[in-house]
């Protein structure tokens, strides 16, 4: 099999997964009625058309990038972290509170000490579903779920309890939030009049690191030595255990400074919906990102301008924003489905009978000893021992 | 309020908030006990709850308005079998990772029913929804009466499906096929069991019962729907099937549980406890984390190839 057919094979898998995922959105765009070529249209395109909108893209890509980071992390020491959501909101509580308890001190102190308060905040959170999962085998999937719930009531009880501002209960409307952060804790916003802010620098800086972790050091090549294969790993003295409480943790807490930053770019206080569904959709970020840092960045981009464009959908094509979990989930299920095809010679090799078939062009037979000769050594006919090439059609 | 009263409400509370829970959790040992971790089972009653809520909804005073709620129900079950036929496309035909593929049917299921209701229904509206149905002699038993014989026909369906399920699982043909492709499917496979088709009728089977779980809370408990009806419940009956060692009747006892938490803390909010209201709402999803943790010695009993795809043409 040549080298274009491979190349054609796995681009060929990539369009039909893209449009299995864009089809499922089309029958749910279709069962409401909207124009189907408009809805994409605004979703892809209308956020870029002005300046506002391209820094509305990066401001959500910041958050969801974060996100991506750690469940990358996670997912490559072979740990599903679903709480990302959770892990955000006590980064959240835990970077407010630190800054709002410590309004004197120095900006160059205060910023660093609060994104750290975050990321201990979600870093906890986290290390909790490691804990369970490493020393007591709780399936991560449902405590982290479950986790998330209970991150959100806290979450609510501290913002109408403890940590409201007590204005808000003197002569406001009660709404639950907390007291503005002081100044000096802010993260600068980089364009005036947009709401972009330095965390961009932030979230490139960590992907950096993310980077060097996993892919240059011996903690991160044992951390995806025990995703990859936990037994081999253990047997070559890995503590797999231990590596899953390390990815728990940093996953947490890169969701935890995803929340921080949120709260010091962008709303300067705690509000209740910050999170809004960013540690689901940073889920489907991290999977379309193929995991890796230089995948993740773009593929924050991309899902900022699509969570961008369904809040349009709403007011220009009659479509409810809710539109965009249906695409994730879409994109979820295409993504995990097509890797199953991708790179897989055997499949790759039943596609090219299948056309010669179709079209009756004899493939060029495989060279003998080659891996395409002999997919399988345990068939009846084996070519390799025969010592000639394996009729592709028959 | 006495303190007879106060448990005797707990109770007559807790036993129908167990139904939804155990018709998932029923249809989730199934497809657990086949080798498929379904995760997506939050998202179908999502879906089975929108969609039974859409008869009652659109054909309140019509002449159809009488069997609303059965097309309803038959609706949720048809959507939710569909829904765990596309699951058993992914991660049994295109052998996918189950819990990230779970997690993606999710989300699917969340969106679908929130775009189409915001679209169709808009704001949170009720319906007259399944009405109880006392059983004539044994709802007058005075306490035992009110607590299981005087409630709406769902709550006595899903206690009958109990043994039902125990006997498919463990009396019939296909239910030893079932637990067959979960434990070892390569030997089943060579014993001339269809692994794929077996998963994927598990699959439908499980789908159709989440479904019907969804339509039970949007008809029978909440009698409305909104965007968060279901709240984690579908994952909950996930971890029911652990709770309960894969068998009917440990999921039942698992589910009387969770609903009585979650009873208890309604009560404690009706009896005017000074108590956190969020706390008391944390309740049941500690709890599962609490219960899990307390589990895992139970690891023998389950499926040993739960959430591995089976590929016939592998080498061993």
């Amino acid at each position: 099999m040549n080298k274009s057919f491979k190349f054609a094979y796995n681009a060929a898998i990539v369009v039909a997964a893209a449009a299995a995922a864009m089809g499922i959105g089309a029958i749910v765009l279709a069962a409401v009625g909207a124009n189907i070529g408009k809805a994409y249209l605004v979703i892809l395109t209308e956020p870029l058309k002005d300046m506002i909108g391209i820094t509305e893209i990066v401001v959500r890509a910041i958050p969801l990038s974060l996100i991506a980071l750690g469940i990358a992390i996670a997912f490559r020491s072979g740990i599903l972290n679903i709480g990302a959501e959770g892990q955000m909101m006590m980064g959240i509580l835990a970077s407010s509170a630190t800054a709002i308890a410590l309004p004197d001190l120095p900006r160059p102190l205060l910023v660093p000490l609060a994104i750290l308060a975050g990321a201990a905040g979600g870093a906890l959170w986290g290390g909790i579903a490691g804990v369970l999962k490493a020393r007591l085998g709780v399936n991560e999937i449902l405590s982290t779920v479950m986790l998330n719930y209970i991150a959100a009531q806290f979450y609510t009880f501290l913002l109408r309890g403890p940590m409201m501002d007590p204005e808000e209960l003197v002569m406001g409307s009660g709404t639950p939030q907390t007291v503005r952060i002081p100044r000096g804790a802010w993260l600068d916003r980089i364009l005036p009049g947009t709401r972009l802010h330095t965390g961009a620098f932030i979230a490139l800086g960590l992907a950096l690191v993310v980077f060097f972790l996993l892919w240059r050091t011996s903690a991160g090549f044992r951390m995806r030595a025990a995703g990859a294969e936990a037994k081999a790993a253990r047997y070559a003295g890995v503590s797999v255990e231990r590596y899953l409480i390390i990815a728990m943790l940093l996953s947490g807490a890169l969701a935890g400074i995803a929340g921080s930053v949120e709260i010091l770019g962008v709303h300067r206080r705690a509000i209740e919906g910050v999170t809004g569904g960013y540690g689901f959709t940073g889920i489907v970020v991290a999977l379309f990102g193929g995991l890796h840092p230089a995948g993740i960045i773009p593929a924050s981009l991309f899902f900022g301008l699509l969570l961008l464009g369904a809040d349009m959908t709403q007011r220009l094509a009659d479509v409810p924003a809710n539109m965009v979990l249906v695409l994730q989930g879409a994109i979820i299920l295409a993504i995990v489905s097509a890797r199953q095809f991708m790179n897989n010679p055997y499949a790759q090799d039943k596609a090219a009978r299948l056309l010669s078939r179709l079209f009756g062009k004899p493939e060029p037979p495989a060279p003998p000893g080659s891996i395409e000769a002999c997919p399988d050594p345990s068939d009846s006919v084996d070519p390799c021992l025969a010592g000639e090439p394996q009729e592709a059609t028959r | 309020m006495n303190g007879g009263s106060f448990v005797l409400n707990i109770l007559i509370l807790g036993v129908p908030f167990s139904v939804a829970l155990l018709l998932a959790g029923l249809g989730e040992t199934i497809n657990q006990r086949a080798g498929v971790f379904n995760l997506g089972c939050e998202g179908i009653m999502a879906m089975g709850a929108f969609v039974a809520f859409l008869p009652p909804y659109f054909l309140a005073g019509t002449s159809l308005a009488g069997s609303a709620n059965l097309i309803g129900l038959a609706l949720a079950m048809v959507v939710g079998t569909v829904l765990g036929l596309l699951f058993a496309l992914v991660v049994v035909t295109f052998r996918a990772p189950q819990g990230i593929a779970g997690i993606g049917l999710q989300m699917l299921g969340w969106g679908i029913a929130g775009t189409l209701f915001r679209h169709y229904v808009g704001g949170v509206t009720g319906v007259p929804g399944i009405a109880p149905m006392p059983i004539p002699v044994l709802s007058k038993i005075p306490v035992l009466g009110q607590v299981l014989f005087n409630h709406n026909p769902l709550v006595y369906i899903a206690f009958l499906l109990v043994p039902v399920f125990w006997y498919i699982l463990f009396k019939t043909p296909w239910g030893l096929k079932v637990r067959a492709v979960g434990t070892y499917p390569r030997a089943a496979d060579s014993l001339g069991i269809r692994v794929a088709r077996v998963r994927y009728q598990a699959l439908a089977l499980g789908g159709a019962m989440a479904g019907l779980a969804g339509a039970y809370l949007s008809l029978a408990q909440a009698k409305m729907f909104a965007d968060d009806l279901v709240a984690g419940r579908g994952f909950i009956a996930v971890a029911l099937v652990y709770f309960g060692r894969w068998h009917p009747v440990g999921v039942m006892l698992g589910a009387l549980l969770f609903s009585l938490a979650q009873a208890l803390q309604l009560s404690i909010q009706v009896a005017g406890i000074d108590f956190p209201y969020e706390f008391a709402v944390m309740l049941p999803y500690v709890l599962v984390i609490v219960v899990l943790a307390l589990v895992r010695k139970a690891r023998m009993v389950g499926p040993t190839e739960l959430g591995k795809p089976f590929d016939r043409e592998q080498r061993v």
